[in-house]
């Protein structure tokens, strides 16, 4: 076998285990250090979930994996591209749903606008947003605006309209930090059944530590000024997760202390 | 309920029979002014032989072309510079240099490149609607919230789509408030420059009426203009709430 093909069989290797990596990647804004050297890779179909203080540049980090901001110097690469903008196969979704979602559409207009950039022909849009509604939980919703759904009935459409582009990572900024705590065990066991099934890689920000253990296959804690990895813990627990079972199993209970602990730490 | 409605309408005419009671009882004679029936007889008298619905064509036409013009240029640049800051730093002192300038004094330079008649009207009303619509529309513009813009971005919306999509969508209830605003300055501009210069329109008629000392035409002119002007303003009333709803009108008077 050549030099050349072994190494073209390396490089397969590597990109497969890493789909977005953060190679030291700094980011200032306005003279302040937001994140620093910040180290960091996401496997293909693996689910990360990042906590920290309030402040510690967890929103930050995921726009510099969406390609909202540019690191100032390392990088921040898809699939071992440098990301220099968002791309199509990326969603994020947002915290305040309320804001991004477009009041003067439906929930099937809303939908649509992911569609209409992608330039999905009008015939077929129909068909597929009304697979959308159904996927998350929303059918015979497409007539109703934002403003005439529940918080939780308003982020469901988001993540719908996030999947109508397809995308083979969903980036998502503490998306239920705005809902009460059934509606969101209920959308934490959707996110986790959406994207399992579609092996779809996500980076999931909170600041719920349980939500963090429950949901990811590894968790990491960034420390504040200037954010940086504080700490990193791999999840093994049994899936499918299970909202009773899985939060009484003693891995997560002892996941639970250590993240506990290391926030604790970070509030000094 | 309906002496609910009728109450605000009590003190005009109360004054107008009152005007009317005193024109007749001193035996008025004037230049200026003129009885209420006198002004209504002329009123009728000139809609009658249609003096008066063709001046009103000609007004309404110079106006709302130079409110179409006017407009979509105040528009496209609001939103040019709405978008960009960078375009809008430089094109502020431009901008602030040439918004002061009354537009009745383009009048001359107006006139010598265009001569008299509608185009040289419609140009100046164009002139006096593009800085409501700029400013007004830019501002509407930066106060867009800023995570729809950063959505349209995830999403890879094009240039063209966020403005279409998201930029008018969204500025468009204070866009057409800037609408309105540039509606009734259209139709006072229009007049002016009829008045002082341009022989077309109910400008040029109050002129002639003035100049035949005919008090009560003139009037009726000025009474006519006032009907036009409330007229207009309720249409676009109507129409901005049948398009946005009554939310839409209660940020109006700042
Ligand atoms: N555009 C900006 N310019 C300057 N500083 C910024 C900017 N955006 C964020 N910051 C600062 O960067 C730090 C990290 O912000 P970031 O929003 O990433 O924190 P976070 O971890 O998401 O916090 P939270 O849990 O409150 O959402 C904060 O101290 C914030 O003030
Ligand atoms: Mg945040």
């Amino acid at each position: 076998m050549s030099i050349v093909a072994m190494l073209d069989e390396a490089r397969a290797a590597r990109r497969q285990k890493t789909l977005i990596a953060f190679n030291a990647a700094t980011l200032r804004l306005g003279g302040k250090t937001i994140i620093e050297n910040l180290d960091l890779e996401v496997r293909p179909g693996e689910f990360l979930c990042i906590v920290g203080a309030s402040g510690c540049g967890k929103t930050t980090a995921l726009r510099l994996a969406a390609g909202l901001y540019r690191p100032t110097s390392g990088a921040v690469t898809f699939d071992g591209e440098p990301i220099t903008e968002p791309r199509r196969e990326v969603a994020i979704v947002f915290q305040d749903y309320g804001k991004a979602l477009l009041p003067w559409r439906t929930a099937a207009g809303n939908i649509s606008l992911a569609l209409e950039a992608s330039r999905v022909p009008a015939r077929e849009r129909g068909a597929r947003i009304e697979a959308l509604l159904r996927k998350v939980g929303l059918p015979g919703h497409a007539d109703k605006y934002p403003s005439e759904m529940s918080g939780g009935m308003q982020q469901r459409l988001q993540i719908a309209r996030c999947l109508a582009q397809e995308p083979t990572t969903l980036l998502m900024d503490e998306p239920f930090g705005a809902l009460d705590a059934m509606t969101r065990q209920g959308l934490q066991d959707e996110v986790l059944s959406l994207t399992h099934a579609s092996q779809t890689t996500v980076i999931f920000v909170t600041h719920d530590l349980d939500e963090a253990i429950y949901l990811g296959d590894r968790v990491v804690g960034l420390l504040p000024h200037p954010g940086r990895i504080g700490i990193e813990l791999d999840v093994d627990l049994p899936r499918p997760r299970d909202q009773l079972a899985t939060r009484e199993h003693p891995e997560f209970l002892r996941l639970r202390r250590q993240l506990f602990d290391f926030i604790k730490a970070t509030e000094h | 309920m309906s002496l609910d409605r009728a109450r605000p309408l009590l003190l005009p005419l109360a004054l107008t029979l009152a005007f009317e009671l005193w024109a007749r009882l001193t035996h008025l004679q004037s230049d200026s002014l003129a009885p209420p029936s006198a002004i209504l007889a002329a009123l009728a008298a000139a809609l009658a032989d249609l003096s008066i619905p063709i001046a009103t064509r000609d007004t309404l036409f110079a106006a709302f072309a130079g409110l179409a013009i006017g407009s979509a240029i105040g528009l496209s640049l609001g939103i040019a510079f709405g978008i960009s800051r960078p375009l809008d730093r430089l094109m502020e002192v431009t901008v602030e240099a040439i918004r002061p300038i009354p537009s009745i004094a383009l009048l001359p330079i107006a006139l010598i490149a265009l001569g008299f008649g509608y185009r040289m009207e419609i140009v100046i009303v164009a002139f006096a609607c593009v800085w409501p619509m700029l400013i007004l529309t830019r501002s509407a513009v930066r106060s867009i919230e800023p995570r729809l813009m950063e959505m349209s971005r995830a999403l890879r919306l094009s240039a063209p789509q966020r403005i279409a999509k998201i930029v008018i969508p969204a500025a468009l209830p204070r866009i057409f408030v800037a609408f309105r605003l540039s509606a009734g300055i259209a139709l006072i501009v229009a007049v002016t420059v009829e008045i002082a210069i341009n022989p077309i329109g109910l400008g040029a008629g109050i002129m002639l009426a003035q100049q035949a000392l005919r008090a009560d035409l003139m009037l009726a002119y000025l009474l006519w203009i006032g009907v036009i002007g409330y007229a207009l303003n309720i249409l676009l009333i109507a129409a901005q709430r049948r398009l946005f709803g009554r939310a839409a009108l209660a940020g109006d008077n700042p």
